[in-house]
């Protein structure tokens, strides 16, 4: 087998065995999961379910958490979190470059702002910027290390309905011109639906479903065939559609 | 009388606006915060108390031997700096003052970095601090003076004492309340753990050193004073004291207002810093 293919199979994320608890109560219970790389993954799951605590395993940022299993995660790896993050103190630009190292950090910042639309806002403070701008800046300041691997734990959450749709088209246009590899935490089916190639569903502590989107990209909203993977989705989360 | 019903339009003539009664013009709603400051505001106060203090002594109501005339005391303080006397002992006042306030400015940064970045720093720092403030460092003085002499070393030590430890507690508490949610981004965006104390721990600790900093130049001049007058055989505490013994109030009162000055001045340039340091704030007052 030639070797760029055996590159283009291997697993960016492996998982093999991973348990996560508190206090005794198992959260992840012996979790088994390859993410090729260059995927868009989307993890589903109820509030509770352990989806943060598997993006902090994989992150590497859960110290102190009881827990075993191997895990295996590139070395340039970025996170989105729910909140922008962005340090208050610094304006957007460095807060974009922060830990970004190199000599062209600066021009890499500058462009993946003018990528996610915030071009001419560098100086601008984080407090002056709207929700969805600082999300985008934390967007920004995720593809200045050109990872490798993309974590986003509710990236939109705290963004009303309208922001969300435009934030989904620019994430999956990023992620077709960077091609990491992404695992998304969203409680939205159709975000995931419609984001994602590959939806994964965590239920009591394992992957209860693991399920491919095989529609073409850019998805509608509206796509009638997409109903099917959403009913599949969420029969998968327990919720039975019953108007009654 | 008459009873207003809601619906009703005003009765009486309201020349602005619609007389339509369904359309109401929207008005900005009653700010809370205090909005714009005036310029030079600040010294609104002390001027009308001066104009105040003016006035009663040019009416002959104040004793002027409890309370001289401010021109009166104007005259003493000019006389007094002719004479070369004052001069000598606003720098004596101003070398300890500084140099107790440096010190103590240096330690309590340090010591606010070891005990807020390091366990082990923390455990020997930090315990130490928290009795050393359960004292009242003017306590210490007499202990002070057997130890170091009644010369400026010790009045320089109790200043730095003075000075220390509001700077200490108000960093250390700043850079012990780093929210973690910034700890987390800069592992996450792989920082050295220099890096992470010089990009995130510091600048987030900031306003609370600023604090402290005031405090401490507060703490500075009282350490000042209160160490003059106990005992010193220069600086402006010692000129009070001299004064106080031959009844000369108009010499007091220049000791004053000199620490007032240096109050003043101290607080305000510290204010300056702090305003263009902490720019990134958006406060109330700004
Ligand atoms: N630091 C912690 N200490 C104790 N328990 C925790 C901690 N973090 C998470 N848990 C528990 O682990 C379980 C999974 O939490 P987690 O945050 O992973 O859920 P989630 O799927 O991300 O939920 P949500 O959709 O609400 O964000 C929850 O029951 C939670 O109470
Ligand atoms: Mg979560």
């Amino acid at each position: 087998m030639a070797p760029h293919a055996e590159q283009l199979t291997r697993p960016a994320v492996r998982l093999r065995g991973l348990t996560r608890s508190f206090a005794g109560r198992t959260v992840l219970d012996g979790i088994d999961l390859d993410l090729p790389a260059g995927q868009f993954t989307a993890l589903l799951g109820h509030s509770g379910s352990g989806k943060s605590t598997l993006l902090r395993a994989v992150a590497g940022i859960d110290h102190g958490v009881a827990g075993g299993g191997t895990l295996t995660a590139p070395e340039r790896v970025s996170v989105v979190f729910q909140d922008s993050r962005l340090l208050p103190w610094r304006r957007v630009l460095p807060n974009v470059l922060l830990g970004a190292a190199g000599g062209d950090a600066e021009e890499r910042g500058r462009a993946a702002l003018a990528e996610v639309g915030l071009g001419g806002r560098e100086r601008a403070w984080p407090s002056e910027l709207s929700g969805g701008e600082a999300q985008r800046a934390a967007l920004a300041r995720s593809l200045v290390r050109e990872p490798e691997l993309l974590l986003a734990d509710e990236p939109f959450g705290a963004l009303d309905a309208l922001t969300r749709i435009r934030m989904h088209g620019l994430l999956r246009r990023l992620w077709e011109r960077h091609r990491p590899c992404v695992l998304l935490v969203t409680h939205d089916v159709d975000e995931a639906i419609v984001l994602a190639d590959r939806v994964l569903v965590l239920d009591r502590g394992r992957i209860g479903l693991d399920l491919a989107i095989d529609r073409p990209h850019p998805r509608s909203y509206r796509d009638p065939l997409l109903g099917e993977y959403r009913e599949r989705l969420l029969t998968a989360l327990g919720v039975t559609e019953d108007p009654a | 009388m008459t009873t207003v019903t809601t619906t009703t339009t005003p009765a009486a003539p309201a020349p602005a606006g619609p007389a339509d009664g369904e359309e109401r013009q929207v008005r900005r709603r009653r700010r809370l915060s205090p909005g714009r400051r005036l310029p030079a505001a600040r010294m609104l106060g002390p001027v009308l108390v001066l104009l105040l203090w003016a006035a009663a002594s040019a009416a002959g109501l104040l004793d002027p031997g409890a309370i001289p005339a401010p021109w009166t005391v104007l005259e003493t303080g000019a006389r007094l700096w002719t004479e070369g006397t004052l001069a000598d002992d606003i720098l004596t006042s101003l070398r300890r003052a500084g140099t107790g306030f440096a010190l103590g400015l240096t330690a309590g940064i340090v010591l606010a970095l070891a005990a807020g970045l390091s366990r082990a720093g923390e455990a020997l720092i930090d315990g130490s601090v928290q009795l050393n403030r359960a004292v009242p460092t003017l306590g210490l003085i007499p202990l002070f003076i057997l130890w170091l002499g009644i010369g400026e070393t010790f009045k320089v030590a109790i200043i730095a004492i003075v000075v220390y430890i509001p700077i200490y507690l108000n960093t250390h508490a700043a850079l012990s309340g780093i929210d973690h949610r910034f700890v987390e981004l800069a592992e996450v965006q792989g920082l050295s753990r220099p890096a992470f104390v010089r990009q995130v721990v510091v600048p987030g600790a900031l306003p609370g050193f600023f604090v402290g900093l005031r405090l401490g130049v507060t703490g500075s001049w009282l350490g000042l004073v209160v160490l003059e007058q106990i005992n010193a055989t220069s600086g402006l505490g010692y000129m009070m004291f001299q004064a106080q013994n031959y009844g000369q109030t108009d010499v007091i009162l220049v000791g004053l207002v000199v620490y007032g000055v240096f109050g003043l001045v101290s607080d305000t340039l510290v204010r300056l810093i702090e305003r263009r340091v902490l720019s990134w704030r958006r406060t109330l007052s700004s």
